[in-house]
């Protein structure tokens, strides 16, 4: 998650990566199951969000791990293990995201903002609480956060969760969809404003206002 | 001065404080007089903050992997082996 973001700025490998890579690339067994063991609950929780469906998931999780042991030999370590296991994770995800058949997608138009003809705002509403997650139920507030972004079109969904959840770079998400890095600030953008609208209905006027 | 709409349709912009500083101060001086976009504002902000805690809470130790995913990843590294034998 947020760590992926730190870990992916990490310009060389941490000495305990290269001591795992070491024995990893010498075939020790151990060391392979030590990478099981540190990387598997993290993968399978990243897999299950972007792909909502328990035997997808488990099966991407599996091809990344066969995936990254072939590509032992040609990994050059610049990035930390962890992060170079979660980018060919993400990338075995979206594959599988992009096989399956768009239904009844809906539009993002109706979620974004309306303006009258001299700029001004329509639809402005009752403002948030200060912190949501500390004056309401956090529990309840994660539960409406993830339900509101499982609700946003496939395309903004995606970018969002690269973006804002998994702490990939725009230029990181161009690149694992195929896109250019202004198109994917563009949807971010509009599935933010989206996903806040979604958002709206649980949130406004709830708590103290801010007063910023 | 800017109109709302210019405001929301580069926020993401100004969030990320990449704006040039004349163009920021008329945000600036936007936001000092349109309570409304002040709030549009603060929920975006929250929008992303609570986007990315909205897992926060969803963590999955390694003892909560099924073992059977656990065997089969094992596996892979026993049939790389034989491949390459």
């Amino acid at each position: 998650m947020n760590a992926a973001m730190s870990e992916a700025s990490a310009p060389v490998p941490t000495p305990p990566d290269a001591a795992l890579l070491a024995r990893l690339r010498a075939g020790d067994g151990v060391a392979y199951e030590e990478l099981v063991r540190v990387n598997s609950g993290r993968m399978l929780a990243v897999a299950r969000r972007m792909l909502r469906c328990e035997a997808e998931a488990e099966d991407a999780v599996q091809e990344a791990f066969t995936q990254a042991y072939r590509a032992l030999p040609r990994f050059e370590g610049h990035a930390r293990v962890s992060t170079w296991l979660h980018r060919i994770l993400v990338n075995a995800c979206l594959i599988r995201l992009r096989k399956r058949k768009r239904h009844g997608e809906t539009s993002l138009d109706e979620l974004l903002p309306r303006f009258m003809d001299d700029g001004h705002r329509i639809d402005a509403g009752e403002p948030w609480p200060q912190d949501a997650l500390a004056q309401l139920e956090a529990h309840e507030v994660r539960t409406a956060v993830r339900d509101a972004i499982d609700r946003l079109p496939e395309r903004h969904r995606c970018v969002l969760l690269l973006r804002d959840i998994e702490g990939l770079s725009s230029e990181e998400v161009a690149e694992q969809l195929g896109i250019r890095a202004d198109a994917v600030k563009m949807r971010l953008h509009r599935a933010r404003q989206a996903l806040r609208a979604l958002l709206d209905p649980a949130l406004a006027g709830r708590g103290t206002p801010c007063d910023e | 001065m800017i109109t709302c709409r210019e405001l929301i349709d580069f926020l993401d912009r100004y969030v990320d404080g990449v704006l040039p500083a004349p163009v920021a101060a008329s945000f600036e001086d936007h936001l000092k007089v349109c309570p409304q976009c002040v709030d549009y504002l603060h929920s975006y902000r929250e929008t992303i903050r609570l986007a990315g805690e909205a897992w926060c809470d969803d963590e999955v130790a390694f003892e909560d992997v099924p073992p059977a995913l656990i065997d089969a990843i094992l596996a892979v590294r026993g049939r790389a082996a034989d491949e390459s034998a």
